[in-house]
Formats: structure tokens, sequence, C-alpha cells
């Protein structure tokens, strides 16, 4: 029996598409637009000035703070305007645009694809380099990753894993990038446990994909310490607590983080950009893309130069068609649905779907039968009905004891609902506004 | 591109799950009860079925149309299946006007007053099937006589209760009952609740549907004969074998079908435990000391009672809830 | 017979010896309160709408008791005769407010402001608000899913299906608030009603700059500053790329509509436009107990300083 996470869960269809579409580069885009807020935390300050000269690899804007993260320019070129700009989300905020003029990278950056495997720097030096390079979580999190090195004095990690599991259907990013990238991977999972002290560290890969399996495997043979985990398929697994639930058996408790049982989870993206930035120097500038869905004519994985255009991946794939009725940055579960495509790509888009006309309609409403679907489904074991009817009436004070604000948003009771009810929207609103309510309350005291 | 892009917050998949196909896969579930009721019942159980459902479904549309002034909610089946559920629990030799007249109350008063689907307390087909017992006990108790072993048309609970009042040992009319025969469904009875095998082959496949989990019948039909055990085994010539109590009666229709209604039973597995040991302690306590022969519908409507209560103080096992072990900090 | 007087006499001692331990129980544990909160609360309107801050008539009648100086505790709802008359009873000075009314800030009809996506999530416009933009081009005007509809108490409020906008219906809003505080975009205000509910506003919230926000919207407020200059009052500010007006201040000359280029600014409640001489005769007389009449007419907008400050025209 394999391994997987206690309580709830689904199984959606896979639909992984471009599981056999081997990584291209994607043709450097003509302009790109970098947005200063591509993380969680505060957005970054900007170095740079309309009109000025930049390279790959250049820092053009500083983090803003402890949690934030430095951005790069990812070609080289003229800055045409440091102002707001479309986001996917509709909403304009601010962002660095650069035209490209030739590909020229900055000095320093090893651009070889030689395998560097010997890492012998210091812990504080490797989280120096990673916070530079401006990694972030590439899962979709984008949580600054020197902040995750960095446990909070009293604390100690006693584990690294590494999040293969890619639950997401259609998403085959982190699969390919195992099978193409597998050794580098590991050469960043171990510099990760190197920089935390841990001598530990697993991945955990769905039995989706047994070939990435079999390949890292063999490769992780001369790596010790580090082995690969299958786990049985069951989404939501790549949730950061849920997977160290199945790896480790160790439950993260109400409202602690999974350092607090020991834990740091890193996406297999994560460690990739990892191993550049310590080993060749070489910041976040790029990341792998699928781009996907029924409608496009050839499902793809691009490694992308970071502020593409959306739109540009989509043609590049096959276009856009009158069929497609919803363009979703990320997978299905949890991906953002875009009301504008133009818009780049982040350091935190590991996809993008194309959904048919008929599949983008939700089902109508219908009436809770109480058929207690979403509670058995509910990886956090809440009871997502409650949840919801309480954030629709704005009952957030009785909301809060239920303990709304465990849910992790993965969709598994809006997916399962049988009355086709959008549970998930309310709750992650009522779970937004309960927040907003203890954070008042911790300030008021 | 002409056609606006649709924006919605995730998750942009549905599982294809809908109200109708769990009713739908209800209806499926009780077929193998129905086929034995016809063959044991004769076109009777054709009939009162078809009248049942045909009443249920034409009250709730009228209901729904010009009361409720709501959309039109007999598309999702479930007023079929309360239909076929009441007349599963009325015996095939009742007056039709009766059929109707229940699934008036089981539809209007059951559930429509309560606003409809979801929003009922108690199982409707068991609202309507308590009202028709105690307002014509009558023709409610009044059995075809089947099988070989005809107990003159007493159900096999009746027929022992009687028996066991009138100062008979179990030993005594333990020859008059055949266990084959309650499993089959050669009995006399309401027209569902016959056939034990049929039930649970019903049961088996609600299961592998995921309509429903185990948790509920187990837990009745448990509770019960763990009950009937230790009585039987204090002492057998009084008290009726686990067996008997399992395969007669109600017990199976109730613990499957009835009691695992969506509705009216516990949202979270430990809610549906209690729920159902509940159901099973109450049952027990009814057959073996209470007026009624059978206390499955009493037990039921008494145990829906205690569902809101339920729902509100048992919560399902929170993730993180276990003690953390091996953990550095 | 006998089990007849039985029963006769169980039942009534039954019912003395309950009598008995209410009566103790009652009194035991009696909690004193100021019997004229009840009275006061009878004289609240009743709706327990929030609209004064509390959380109901109850517990606004009890701050009523409470309180020495009840300047600061109005109820919108019963408005100003309602809080004379329970100031009178507790013999306090009675707060005086304006009259005010929730006023919806976007004038982006679906002609004005094309969509340019379809929302197919739950039908509630904080659930759309915080996921993005918004169905249109602009991501700062209403909705139109009318969280303001589910949470007003009295009916005043409702999405027109022809402009895909909340309406608030004057006659029936009480300005107590809760759409403002439900709206996710802050588009709804509390204004003054002003004389004869007339009114000027500005009907935009777009922040965005003049030419983004006017090509999403053909009503959208371009903060290309005519009407600040064009205000003989002061009371025209632009801050954010968009126009506000201080109803403190705003003398409804009407000025500002005049000059606006998209039709931003709304004027409400006025009399048709009509021509100069017929403007003189027909200038309706002075709205009783306050300050002005305010003239219709864009061509005499001297004669529409108040009379409490004549110095201030033109």
């Amino acid at each position: 029996m394999l391994k997987t996470f206690p309580i709830g869960g689904v199984h959606p269809s896979e639909n992984k598409l471009s599981r056999e579409a081997r990584i291209e580069y994607f043709p450097l885009p003509d302009t790109v637009v970098l947005p200063l807020s591509q993380h969680i935390g505060a957005p970054a300050v900007p170095v740079v000035a309309k009109g000025d000269k930049v390279v790959v690899g250049q820092l053009i804007a500083k983090a803003g703070g402890f949690v934030s993260s430095n951005i790069h320019s990812s070609v080289s070129g003229t800055v045409v305007s440091v102002d707001l700009a479309m986001t996917a989300s509709g909403l304009r905020q601010p962002a660095i645009t650069i035209r490209r003029e030739g590909d020229e990278w900055a000095e320093g950056i090893d651009c070889s694809s030689e395998l560097v495997r010997e890492c012998t720097l210091e812990p504080a030096e490797i989280i120096r380099r990673i916070a530079d390079a401006g990694i972030v979580g590439m899962g979709g999190a984008t949580f600054p990753t020197q902040v995750k090195l960095t446990p909070p004095p009293g604390k100690k990690a006693d584990v690294v894993i590494i999040n293969g599991v890619e639950c997401e259907p259609y998403l085959t990013a982190d699969h390919r990038v195992m099978l193409e990238r597998g050794e580098e991977v590991l050469v960043g999972t171990s510099i990760l446990a190197r920089a935390l002290g841990v001598q530990q560290c697993y991945i955990g890969i769905e039995n989706n994909k047994p070939d990435a399996i079999a390949h890292m495997k063999e490769l992780a043979e001369s790596f010790p310490g580090i082995e690969i985990v299958p786990l049985r398929v069951r989404y939501p697994q790549g949730g950061e607590k849920q997977l160290i639930a199945a790896i480790t058996g160790r439950q993260v408790p109400s409202g602690a983080l999974p350092i607090d049982v020991g834990a740091v989870v890193q996406n297999v993206g994560t460690a990739l950009a990892v191993y550049e930035a310590v080993q060749k120097n070489k910041p976040l500038v790029e990341r792998v893309v699928t781009v996907t869905g029924k409608p496009l004519a050839q499902p793809a994985n691009y490694l992308v130069r970071l502020g593409t255009p959306i739109s540009a991946l989509i043609d590049h794939a096959g276009g856009m068609s009158d069929d497609v009725g919803k363009v979703i940055g990320g997978g299905p579960m949890m991906g953002r649905a875009m009301s504008h495509p133009e818009a780049p790509v982040l350091k935190g888009t590991s996809g993008v779907l194309l959904m048919r006309q008929k599949e983008s309609h939700r089902k109508q409403p219908d009436t809770c039968i109480k058929c207690a679907k979403c509670v058995s489904v509910c990886p956090m074991g809440l009871e997502p009905y409650l949840l919801s009817k309480l954030s629709k009436k704005r009952m957030y004070a009785e909301a809060e004891p239920e303990r709304i604000v465990d849910c992790i948003e993965c969709g598994s009771c809006s997916y399962t609902c049988p009355a086709g009810l959008p549970l998930l929207d309310y709750i992650r609103l009522g779970k937004a506004e309960t927040l907003k309510m203890i954070r008042a309350r911790a300030a008021k005291s | 591109m002409d056609n606006k892009l649709i924006v919605s917050p995730s998750p942009h998949v549905h599982s294809g799950n809908s109200t109708r196909r769990l009713m739908g896969d209800v209806l499926i579930a009780l077929l193998p009860a129905f086929v034995v009721s016809v063959w044991v019942f004769g076109l009777n159980a054709l009939w009162v079925t078809a009248l049942a459902v045909a009443s249920c479904v034409v009250f709730e549309y009228l209901i729904q149309k010009f009361l409720l002034k709501g959309a039109c909610s007999i598309g999702n089946l479930s007023a079929v299946v309360t239909g076929v559920l009441l007349a599963f629990n009325l015996p095939s030799t009742i007056p039709l006007w009766l059929v109707v007249l229940g699934s008036f109350v089981a539809i209007a008063i059951g559930k429509m007053t309560f606003g409809g689907l979801g929003k009922n307390p108690f199982n409707p087909a068991l609202v309507g099937r308590v009202f028709l017992l105690i307002a014509y006990p009558v023709q409610m108790t009044t059995f075809p006589l089947v099988g070989v072993d005809a107990t003159s048309g007493a159900t096999p609970l009746a027929f022992v209760k009687e028996a066991l009042k009138s100062g008979s040992s179990v030993s005594d009319i333990l020859p008059s009952i055949s266990h084959q025969n309650l499993a089959y469904g050669l009995t006399s009875g309401s027209l569902g609740e016959v056939a034990a095998i049929a039930l649970l082959i019903g049961f088996v496949y609600l299961l592998v549907r995921k309509v429903i989990t185990w948790h509920i019948p187990v837990a009745v039909l448990g509770t019960m004969a763990l009950f009937t055990a230790i009585l039987w085994g204090i002492d057998p010539e009084s008290y009726m074998s686990p067996l008997f109590h399992l395969l007669a009666g109600g017990a199976m229709l109730g613990a499957i079908f009835m009691a695992t209604d969506y509705v009216t039973s516990p949202m979270t597995t430990k809610g549906m435990l209690i729920y159902g040991f509940g159901i099973g302690v109450i049952t027990v306590l009814i057959r073996v000391w209470g007026a009624y022969p059978e206390g499955m519908s009493f037990a039921i409507l008494i145990m829906n009672a205690v569902v809101p209560l339920i729902n509100k103080y048992v919560k399902p096992r929170r993730f993180g809830a276990k003690k953390v072990r091996g953990a550095a900090a | 017979m006998g089990v007849f007087a039985y029963t006769i006499l169980t039942l009534s001692l039954l019912g003395v010896l309950l009598a008995a331990i209410l009566y103790f129980v009652a009194s035991k544990f009696r909690v004193w309160e100021d019997p004229r909160i009840d009275d006061v609360e009878k004289m609240l309107p009743g709706a327990n709408c929030g609209g004064c801050g509390y959380a109901g008539c109850r517990a606004m009648a009890e701050a009523l008791v409470r309180e020495d100086d009840i300047s600061t505790l109005y109820c919108p709802v019963g408005g100003g005769e309602c809080m004379k008359q329970i100031a009178d009873f507790l013999g306090k000075a009675a707060p005086e407010r304006e009259p005010m009314v929730a006023v919806v800030r976007c004038g982006g009809s679906c002609e004005k402001r094309p969509r340019t996506n379809t929302f197919d999530g739950a039908r509630s416009c904080a659930v759309s608000a915080s996921l993005y933009g918004g169905e249109t081009g602009c991501s700062y005007g209403c909705l139109g899913f009318g969280d303001c509809v589910n949470v007003c108490e009295f009916g005043a409020i409702r999405i027109n299906p022809e402009t895909g906008l909340a309406e608030v219906d004057e006659e029936k809003c009480t300005a107590c608030g809760a759409c403002v505080k439900a709206c996710p975009k802050g588009v709804i205000e509390l204004r003054k009603k002003g004389p004869k509910g007339r009114r000027v506003y500005v009907s935009c919230v777009n922040k965005d700059k003049g030419a983004v926000a006017r090509k999403s919207c053909e009503a959208a407020c371009i903060a290309c500053t005519k009407c600040v200059k064009a205000c003989p009052f002061e009371a025209i500010t632009i801050e954010n790329n968009v126009s506000y007006i201080d109803f403190t201040k705003c003398r409804l000359c009407r000025k500002c509509v005049a000059e606006c280029p998209t039709g931003a600014i709304v004027d409400v409640n006025f009399p048709p436009r009509k021509p100069v001489e017929a403007a003189a005769s027909a200038t309706p007389s002075a709205t009783p107990g306050k300050v002005e009449n305010p003239t219709s007419v864009a061509e005499a907008p001297a004669q529409t300083a108040p009379e409490v400050k004549p110095e201030t025209k033109k």
C-alpha cells in the first residue's frame, strides 16, 4: 500500500496531455512585463528607471522587506516604463516593462549545461545566494525561499521534502523537469539540505509518474540521504501539510507551520532554481511552464523567460480558438482563471490551461441535500457545507471556532458537491474575512 | 477572438456528481428488492409502487409550482425515491386511496412544508408511513398470505410477539419460522422489506457507487445484532436470535435505505455511527418490549430529530489534531 | 368519579407547586433593568439594522438610556423625529443630523461599460471582487451581483436589470449604511439627501488615469479638472484620478454637471431644465426649514447661492 495523506481527498481525471512533450526553449519575447509583486509579501522596490539599459540577470527591483523577493531582468534591452501594468486578474499593478534588444547576459552567470555537483558553501552563503537570485516557491505559492530556509529561533528542521507530486490534473512541468533535469534537482535538494543542516531528504512523487519515479530512484542512488517516495495518486497531495503527513506521518497542527513539525517543503522547480542560483550564479529569470488543454493543438512544456505574455505561449502551442472558454493560470483545481491572457508569465506560473467552452461553465447550483460528501473529501477534516453557509451569512465569528482558517482552498468540496454549490467561493471569502478579524483583534490587544 | 472568456474561482473542474445521479443510483439499488416484491406479492406490488411514485411526484410538482412558486424540482428524482420507499413500507393489499393519502402526507407535510428537498428534518417516506400506521392500523397491518409456512397473514415479528406474549417459548415457535424464507423474501410483510438478500445486493451497489458509506447501515445492524445477542444469550427461550431480528421486518430496508437518507442523517462519520447506534437500540427496545411488533420506522424518526444536535456537537476528525510526534521543535 | 376528583386534585396541586417555584425563581434571579430601556426600544423603529453602530435596537436603547450625552447616537432609520421623541422622553438633548441617503457612485451601465469577460462564480460581489478585476475593463465600479441588495433590510436597493447597476429607492432608504459596508468596491456612499432630494455627485470611483478609465467606460470620470474649475464653492477635489464633490460644501448650482465631458457628474431630482425666462418664474419655493432652494437652471447659477452665505455667489 502506497503512502498518502490521512483524511479526505479526491481523484479528478488526470488529463496529463503534455506528459510526453520535452521541455522546449521558448523563443525570446520582444517585450517583457515584470510585476513588482510576483511573490507573497511586500512588493519589490525598483532600482532601474525608464530608459535604462539592462542585461539578462541584472537586478531591476530589490526585495522590499524580509518577506519579499528580488526581481531580475529576464531579457537584455531598455526599460520602457516603470508603471502600472495589467495583470491576468484585470487589476493594474506596478511593473517594469523592458523592450528586448539581443540577448546579453550579466557577467558571472554560468549558462552552460554542465553539471556542477559539489557544493562546499556555508549555509549562510547558500541562503544569501538564494535570496539574491529572487527564488520563490515555484509551485504556485510563491513564498520567498530564503525565508523558509531561515527557521525562526528555537526551531529546527530535520527533514527536507521535495514536492514532485504535481497532483493538479493537466500540469506536467515538474514531471518533465524530473525526467530531463533530475540530477540538477537532486543537487538542488542536497544544497537545500545543506543550507538547513538536515541529513534526511525525501522526494515525493505520485504513482502516476512511474517513469519519473524510476529515473529519480536511479539517479538518487549516488545521493546519500535523498529518498524517492512513491505516493498514491490523490488530490491534494501536493498541499504542504498533506505532503508532510503523507511522507512522514507528522500532522502540522492548526495554526502552525511545517517547521513546527521539523519539515521544510520545496517544489521540484524550486530545487532546480536553487541549483542554478547557487552553482551557476543564475538568478530566477526563466521557468518551465506547461501549456495545455483540450482545445490546444500541441500541448507543450516550455522553458520561458519571466514576463513573456501568456498569449504568446498559447499562440505557440496552437493558438486560441472560438472553442476556448476559459484560460487558467495553474491547474484546474487551484489555478486562477484569467480575464487578460496578455498578462505576463510570473515566477509562480506553473501552467497555462485552456478549457473548452462546454467545460468552462459551472453547473447551475441546486439545494444542499446534506449528502456529507464535502465533509468526507475535505483533507483538513473541516465541514465545508457549514463553513460556506456561515461565510455566506457573514457569520465569521461563528466560523472561526469551526477552523475556517485551516482551509487550504484545495477545492475538493466544490469539486465533489452533487448540488454544484460554490462552496469554496464562499469559504475562501470567509477565510479572508476571518483572518482580517483575527488580525484586527491581535492588533487591539 | 469574439467570445468572452469565462472567469470563475477555482476549482474549474467538477466530479460530475449530481443530485439526480445519486437519486438514480438509489433507485437502481432498490430494483432487486422491487423485483422480489413483485414476485412475492404479484402485480399488486407494482400498482402500489407506481401509484405512490406518481402521487409523490405530482404532489411535489403542484406544491413547488403553486405554493412555493419555485423552480420545478421533480427532475432530481427525490420525489420518486420517496414514493418508492413509501410503497416499500406498505402492505401490498392496502387500499389504493391510502397510498395517495400517504404520499400526500409524505411530500406535503414531511417535505414541502419545510421548504423542499434538503430542508426536511424527518424522512418524508417514514412520515407518510407512520401517519398511515397510526391512523389506519388495520389496513396497515393486514398482510397477504405468503409462502408455504403461512403465519396467518401476520408478519414474522408480529407473530413472534403475539406468541411470546401468550406464554409460548422460543423453541415452541421456532419451527414455524424459516430463516431461509426471511432471507429470500418468502414471508409476509411490507412490499420492500421482505427480501433481505435483495436489499443487501442494493447495499453493495450503493457502496460501490459511493452513494453512501458503510457507517450507518453497519452501525444500525451491528447494534441490533449486539443488543439482541445479549438478550438471547441471557435467555434464549424468551428472546429471538440476532439473526432473526436482522432478517425479519424492516431492519434491512430501514438500515440501508431509510436511515441513510442524506437529508436526515448526520454529516460526519462519527455522527453517523452514533445515529446508527441510536436507531439500533430504539428499534430493539420497541421490538422486544414495545407495543408495536416493529420499531424501525419510529427509531429512525426519533433519531432524525437528534441529527441537528449530532451535527452541532460531533465534528469530523480534524487534520493536525493528532499529537505531533518526532518533531524537532 | 373517584378517578376524576383524583385527577383534578393532582393537577391543581401540581399547578400550585410549579407556580410557587416559578415565583421563587423569578424573584430570586431577577435582573434589574432600567424600565425606560423598554420604552425607548419601543420608540425605535425595531428594524435591528445596525445602522446606528449597535448590534440592534435593544443595544441602541440601552446606550441611549445609559449615556448622558446622546449627541453621538443617531438612528438613521427613525430620523430626526424619532430621536427628538426619545430625547424628550429621556430629558436629554436631541441629536440632530441631516437626512442622508445611499448613493451608488457608478454610471457604468451595460452599454457604457462593455463586458470583457463573463463571471461564472458564486453570485456575490465580494467573491468576484476578491478574485479579480471584474467583468469589465473597469476594476472599480459596481459589479452588479447585489451584495447590497442582500443586506438591505428595507428593500430599498435593487439591481436594475437593464443597466446592471445597483439602484437606491430613496423613499425606502433609511441611510443605515449596511450597503456601504457590504459593497466590496466602496461604490456606495451615504450623502446628504438634499432639499427635495436634490443632489449632485460624481457617479464614478475609477482611479485609473483618464485615458485608461475612458477606454473601459464611457461614463468614467477622467479627472479632467473641468468641474474643479467650474465650481464656485470649492466643493470639488480630485484625488487618485477621480473627482469628488464634498456634499457639505456643494450648493447644488450644477455648473459642474454642464461641464463634465463624460457625464460622470449626475444631478438627481431636479426639474427638467427650462429656458431662461421660464426659469425665473418657475423657481421652486424654498424647502421649509432647510437651507435654501436650488434652482434648476444652468443659465442662472448665481441664484443657487444659499441665503446663509449670500456672499459666495458667482
